[in-house]
């Protein structure tokens, strides 16, 4: 074990932390407020992956500018979350917040099942692979190890940014505020004359344009497959059940732990490296059953 | 459900392979499938939903490949019960830490153990085959070593078999104290509590005969199929079941076939006829029954026959509101 390796899967931690965050925030922000796990989460984050990749590829092949992969991350995200997110909501969920959970979340394993099947009708079986981001901003070298920028710097730094945004957001704006109100009690705030049903909406499209927003930056590090979608939305389940449901902040830390994780067992132990993540959440499940941060709840009768 | 509709439903599975061409093997499928529905459909009695019984399923389709792989062949029987039994000690163990969840964390936890398991199976490629998974040699059935013609329709009978058996025993299952205590899961807990009863108790007991009946499954599709891949463990595996415990009707254990039944007609034609968009077809059909069904086929079915037989009375919305 030599310091290199170390460092090496440090960042490799820390950047697919950054990944799985984006996706774990915005399941974490709509459990929080809407109650709902909602399985469809994941082909947000693959949607977002296969708008940013063909899009990206058509308009620099077209001669376009390279720094738009940066504008488009952001606009195929809130595309997404607002066309993709927004209809689901509106159309689906809407109808389902009376019913029993497994019922709710079956809705939403319906959707999922539904979106695999639309994302190969549009974009096909074939990898997509489209990385003017990663190349636009070079590489650095740290303790000797060269690393794409993008990966170390640009998305640590916008994980962060979206941390501090979002909890900004959520206690210092209108919008937030009612947010939070509804999550704390959706009845008083209900009676208070507070419409639940759009601050559903605008939460649920949010968290959305988040998964997306992972999707169109995991987009440009790795090559865009049919079931990615699958494989992140079970690994955020892990981040968000190891931080307890419905905690921001919490979100970010699970992340990082379950990031580096992984990315120790690569270098380490390369079989655990699927296993990690469950069996770090098993073992925080086991000590502290409602996740890391979640506050103590009064046993009602 | 009526003694005459359930033996009617079981005398036409029993000759469907005659009347419908091909498709016996659709039918052992289901029905194996189904098995393992009904042991979803078990916890759901408790208001617990698992999203990973695919484990017990896949454990028991594992333990079918290496009995044949190690022990020449194996015997059908011999292989069915070491793959219910293994299934049923995992299912103790894993139950022991898991009852003491419930609603979300219950379904993760569930979900994490099957995962572990999953990149179990797909790492370790010298034990298990890793992502190509084993093949299962065909067993004999007592005894005898037979083609893969007449193998099959035996095979078959002895999944309609182990169904009706399931059924019935599962039936009276839910009938019995144990089952009544384990509906008390659902309704309120501490009220069981309160009468002496130990709820994880109880859990656990329904947790290893889920397990155990996942693994029936498993056996019967593992040596169905000829195949045993990790993919058995993923999670939308147990989501499938889950997903068919809610089409054909959770309330009842005859909604598992039923549910199974559909699930795999539909898949199998979906997926030949329209390839590329059976899981649209799929989910959409599950969004259906959801929205206006929400008992599920068999609740369905129930209803349009007590509003044909009489107008709907506000005594029976009441009855039907207590019995929920």
């Amino acid at each position: 074990m030599n310091a290199q390796i170390l460092a090496l899967a440090l960042f490799d931690g820390l950047s697919y932390a950054a990944l799985v965050f984006m996706v774990a925030v915005g399941l974490t922000l709509i459990f929080g407020v809407l109650r709902v796990l909602n399985v469809a989460h994941g082909s947000f984050f693959a949607m977002g992956a296969y708008t940013t990749a063909s899009v990206g590829s058509a308009i620099f092949a077209a001669g376009f500018a390279p720094w738009l992969a940066f504008p488009l991350m952001a606009v195929s995200a809130i595309l997404i979350g607002v066309l993709v997110g927004g209809t689901v909501e509106k159309l689906l969920l809407s109808r389902i917040y009376e019913m029993e959970d497994v019922l709710q979340i079956l809705v939403t394993f319906a959707v999922f099942m539904m979106l695999e099947d639309v994302q190969r009708l549009i974009w096909g079986v074939q990898p997509l692979f489209e990385s003017t981001a990663v190349n636009l901003l070079g590489t650095i070298e740290v303790f000797g190890i060269v690393y794409t920028k993008y990966q170390l710097l640009f998305l640590p730094a916008v994980a962060a940014s979206v941390l501090i945004l979002l909890r900004l957001g959520l206690r210092h704006t209108l919008t937030g505020h009612l947010i939070l109100a509804v999550t704390e009690d959706r009845e008083a705030a209900i009676s208070i004359g507070i419409d639940a049903q759009k601050v559903y909406l605008v939460t649920f499209i949010v968290g959305a344009s988040l998964a997306a927003f992972g999707g169109a930056l995991a987009s440009a590090t790795t090559s865009v497959i049919p079931g990615m979608g699958a494989d992140m939305i079970v690994l955020s389940f892990a981040v968000v059940a190891t931080a307890g449901f419905g905690q921001i902040e919490g979100a970010a830390i699970a992340a990082v732990l379950i990031g580096l994780g992984r990315s120790f067992a690569v270098y380490f132990y390369p079989e655990l490296e699927v296993l990690m993540p469950y069996l770090i959440m098993f073992v925080v499940l086991l000590i502290r059953p409602n996740g890391l941060f979640a506050p103590v709840e009064a046993r009602k009768i | 459900m009526k003694p005459a509709l359930f033996l009617a439903g079981i005398l036409l599975c029993a000759i469907a392979p005659w009347i419908i061409p091909n498709s016996q093997v659709l039918l052992t499928i289901a029905l194996s499938k189904g098995l393992a529905v009904l042991g979803v459909i078990v916890l759901l009695q408790a208001g617990q939903v698992s999203f990973g019984h695919a484990l017990f399923y896949a454990i028991a389709a594992y333990g079918t490949a290496f009995l044949g792989k190690y022990f020449g062949g194996g015997e059908l029987f011999l292989a069915m019960a070491i793959g219910t039994i293994s299934a049923a000690l995992a299912g103790l163990l894993v139950g022991l830490f898991v009852v003491r969840y419930r609603h979300i964390f219950f379904g993760m936890l569930n979900l994490s153990v099957s995962m572990i398991f999953f990149s179990i199976l797909e790492k370790f490629y010298f034990i298990t085959g890793g992502s190509d998974g084993l093949r299962v040699e065909r067993p004999s059935v007592l005894g005898i070593a037979m083609e893969r013609g007449p193998f099959e329709v035996v095979l078959f009978y002895v999944a309609l078999v182990c169904a009706v058996l399931a059924m019935i025993l599962i039936h009276r299952f839910l009938s019995s104290p144990l089952g009544n205590h384990l509906r008390a899961i659902k309704s309120n807990e501490v009220r069981l509590e309160y009468l002496g009863v130990s709820p994880r108790l109880v859990l656990l007991k329904g947790y290893i005969v889920s397990a155990a009946l996942c693994g029936l499954g498993g056996s019967l599709m593992a040596v169905t199929l000829g195949v045993v891949t990790p993919e058995y463990a993923w999670w939308v595996r147990s989501g499938e079941f889950v997903f068919i415990a809610i089409l054909g009707g959770s309330g009842s254990v005859g909604g598992a076939f039923v549910g199974a039944l559909v699930y795999e007609g539909v898949r199998t034609y979906a997926s030949a006829f329209a390839a590329d968009v059976w899981q649209l077809i799929l989910g959409g059909v599950l969004l259906v029954v959801i929205l206006f069904a929400p008992k599920g086929l068999i609740g369905f079915i129930k209803q349009r026959k007590a509003s044909n037989l009489r107008p709907r009375s506000s005594k029976s919305a009441a009855g039907e509101a207590l019995s929920k």
